[in-house]
């Protein structure tokens, strides 16, 4: 061994190549299984792509950065689970980029935040987190408000998205546009092929206001967010769903 | 001292390669400027305008002026004084940012007062990380990586003008990076937050600064590569291997900011934590040993306490570090065996931990009273004792019952700020007390008084900070997980956020502390690079009497 070290510490480019050999083992194991074995590409039914007013919803919750303080990751323990709800699955997770699993939470976690409060009462907290919380720490969000939704990329972010491999199809990426201002009024002809395209997606005018804001777009988010599967149907133990 | 026209170099086969980088990034600005469609990135389309116009115009005026000349028997030291300066620089603004939010959470009426987005937490944050982390540590160490590798391989740093790119390269990282957060330009993956043509620019500085590195090294007029060196390679190598693999994502257009990640739910998770638990192995723990192993000897006048003992924990840190990462996974949707593999790895890299903990303090063996008279060799040894007192809390968080106490707690900000304020921080102050003088060539520091407030005001920051947080941080775990006798949660959420106020203070009074004390260091520096008060000059006008003896600057001849 001495005489390897001597051999090492003598030549820079064999210490490089034996420091990159040496820390790419943890990597290697820990990493690439991950894209194969059964329990982390499983597919649960009911999750699907984000539609296009709830993806542009996520890329602003992940702009302000929410996941600093806000975690989606219920884990298996006994006070969580009543307190948020059933566990967080892996497959919930799988359209997220980047994943919201979070590492604090200043905030209580969001993994089953969908369908808990109305959207009148996310306004409400969004604009002014202390007039609905006292005791909150959360910044005010009145400027979402305010802000129109830039919808004109959205057709890209799915394309990009498809790319990747998301089963986004060639008529949701061309839908795109359309389809997120379908999501936002009731009123609508097409929200039944919508509603084919996103099973689940709610369709509303989250903020009250005529325009398509941000506030739109995170509150549709917010509202999609842990209610894609149905837990009153998902069996943890059958085979399908073995983790 | 005017140059030897005899042994003159100039700095040609560097220029033409930065030229070319500098030009191509040009272009790709210019056109999203014109053409992009997405408006979120103008503006820093026009700050990579600016700086890449500002570096071409440098490099054709110091071609005109012949300012690219060197000389090879001399070390390079001007890019290390730059270094030093930024090192300051980036960790008062980076800590500032810091304060701020930790009085936000304290009081975030603070926040509703002004409404901005950009002063929002969830913007600050990546901020005073990045600015901390990348702004304050990163300088430090490419400072002292280039200063220590020269002294230890007795050679002028490789590559003429590419220290200089590797240095301002840097910097416009951390000026796009930080000003993106504020925008809410972010790829939202922790301590890699910066978006995908931020990445590229890192991959290209960093690449620059290996090269520079291994080719230093290359050229070393010593048989054996110092200890140092391994912990500087192979924080250098790691983080190019850790920063490209989990920063590989798709633009969603080439001329706008945002990107997607290739992986995305567990495989991002993991490869996010691999990613981030060794930003912390390799960025924040072997960079700052490579510093430990030479200015604690270099301080003390003490030899390395022992040399079989730094081989070992050198290999096993390394090897096990990288393991780490799924402890920040406990109880989630990632595999058990992954989360189990994790926990282990982390119980068993306290022992190689320790063991460059062990080296860095019994290096001072014989020198222990050093401790009393000198405060530099103080910081030093603190922090060792900080990174050990980390390396041990750290290993018990990763056992996955506790974890279930403390993961989403404030424990976990309090462990890493045991380890960056009381470990990286004091290192650095050290390092920097020690590298002013001698790069400034003074007898001194201006005032060692002022390096003793330092010393005490950033110990007694720390101990507030870490005790206000471990109070809080166990507090919530328990608050959350207590039941009332009927079988109910006790707390309702909010109730345990109410809880933390007074600590939330507390913490923010300990961090006020430790800002402060940078600010005594930056004036101390200041006045030590002016010349005042002890810190005369060693090269000229040196009153006679007061002349010390030569070696209190250490080699200051080099090799051949």
């Amino acid at each position: 061994m001495a005489k390897l070290h001597d051999y090492m510490e003598t030549r820079s480019f064999a210490l490089m190549v034996g420091i990159l050999l040496t820390v790419m083992v943890g990597g290697i194991v820990q990493i690439t299984p991950l894209f194969f074995i059964d329990s982390t590409i499983e597919e649960v039914e009911g999750v699907r792509p984000y539609s296009p007013l709830e993806l542009a919803g996520q890329d602003i919750y992940v702009r302000e950065g929410c996941y600093l303080c806000h975690s989606q990751m219920i884990r298996p323990l006994r006070d969580e689970i009543e307190r948020y709800g059933h566990y967080s699955l892996a497959a919930e997770s799988m359209y997220d980029r980047p994943f919201q699993w979070a590492s604090k939470r200043t905030g209580p976690d969001l993994a089953r935040v969908g369908g808990k409060y109305t959207d009148d009462w996310h306004v409400f907290h969004l604009t002014n987190p202390r007039a609905v919380v006292p005791d909150s720490v959360m910044p005010p969000y009145a400027f979402l408000n305010d802000k129109k939704l830039n919808a004109k990329l959205i057709g890209a972010h799915l394309a990009a998205k498809q790319a990747i491999g998301e089963p986004y199809t060639d008529e949701m990426v061309a839908q795109a546009e359309a389809d997120l201002y379908t999501q936002v009024d009731p009123d609508s002809d097409d929200i039944d092929a919508f509603l084919a395209r996103y099973p689940k997606a709610q369709v509303r005018n989250f903020d009250a206001q005529p325009e398509i804001t941000e506030m739109d777009a995170l509150i549709a988010y917010l509202q999609i967010i842990g209610t894609m599967v149905d837990f009153d149907e998902y069996q943890a133990n059958i085979n399908d769903n073995a983790r | 001292m005017p140059i030897n026209p005899t042994i003159i170099k100039r700095a040609n086969g560097a220029i033409l390669p930065i030229g070319i980088i500098c030009v191509l990034g040009f272009i790709w600005a210019v056109l999203v400027a014109s053409r992009g469609v997405d408006p979120v990135i103008k503006p820093h389309a026009y700050m990579y305008i600016f700086a890449f116009a500002l570096a071409i115009f440098a490099l054709v005026y110091g071609i005109m002026q012949n300012k690219f000349v060197y000389n090879p028997y001399e070390y390079d030291d001007g890019v290390i004084k730059a270094g030093v300066i930024a090192t300051i620089f980036w960790g008062i603004a980076g800590m500032t940012v810091g304060v701020l939010i930790a009085f936000q959470l304290a009081y975030p009426q603070i926040m509703d007062a002004t409404g901005l987005s950009w002063l929002n937490f969830g913007r600050l944050r990546p901020l005073h990380t990045s600015g901390v982390i990348f702004g304050f540590g990163g300088n430090a160490l490419i400072a002292t990586s280039f200063y220590t590798v020269q002294r230890t391989c007795r050679t002028r740093l490789a590559g003429g003008m590419w220290p200089w790119f590797v240095f301002w390269g840097w910097q416009l990282v951390l000026v796009i990076a930080g000003t993106g957060y504020l925008m809410g330009i972010t790829h939202g993956q922790e301590y890699a937050e910066p978006e995908w043509y931020v990445d590229i620019w890192i991959t290209i500085v960093w690449v620059a600064y290996l090269a520079v590195f291994m080719m230093t090294l290359a050229k070393r007029k010593e048989k054996h590569i110092y200890v140092s060196n391994w912990f500087y390679l192979s924080f250098i190598v790691t983080i190019a291997m850790l920063h490209i693999v989990n920063n590989v994502a798709l633009p969603v257009d080439w001329l706008g900011a945002k990107s997607y990640s290739l992986a995305a739910g567990v495989q991002n998770a993991m490869t996010q934590w691999w990613y981030g638990h060794n930003a912390v192995g390799f960025f924040l723990t072997t960079g700052f040993l490579g510093m430990m192993y030479y200015f604690i000897p270099k301080r003390a006048e003490r030899p390395v306490y022992s040399y079989r003992l730094s081989i070992v924990h050198f290999w096993t840190v390394i090897f096990i570090y990288i393991w780490a990462g799924p402890h920040h996974l406990h109880y989630t949707a990632l595999p058990q065996w992954t989360q189990t593999l994790g926990m282990v790895f982390s119980v068993m890299l306290w022992m190689p931990s320790w063991g460059g903990m062990i080296n860095g303090l019994m290096t001072l063996s014989g020198a222990w009273d050093k401790l009393r008279t000198d405060p530099v060799l103080r910081l030093l040894a603190v922090s060792v004792a900080f990174y050990g007192m980390a390396t041990f809390e750290g290993p018990l968080m990763a056992v996955r019952y506790v974890n279930a106490l403390s993961h989403y707690t404030d424990w976990t900000i309090g462990h890493v700020h045991a380890g960056a304020l009381g470990w990286n921080g004091m290192v650095t102050f050290g390092a920097l007390y020690c590298m002013v003088p001698w790069l400034w060539k003074k007898k001194d520091l201006y005032s060692l008084r002022m390096v003793e407030w330092h010393f005490w005001l950033s110990t007694i920051g720390i101990i507030f900070y870490i005790t206000a947080m471990w109070v809080s941080g166990i507090m919530q775990g328990l608050m959350w997980r207590a039941y009332t006798d009927l079988g109910f949660l006790e707390y309702s959420f909010i109730e345990t956020v109410k809880a933390m106020h007074p600590y939330y203070v507390i913490r923010a009074i300990g961090g006020t502390l430790y800002l402060l004390g940078m600010f005594v260091m930056a004036y101390n520096a200041w006045q030590t690079i002016k010349g005042r008060g002890d810190a005369y000059s060693l090269t000229e006008d040196a009153p006679a009497a007061r002349k010390p003896a030569v070696d209190a600057i250490p080699e200051l001849a080099l090799g051949e």
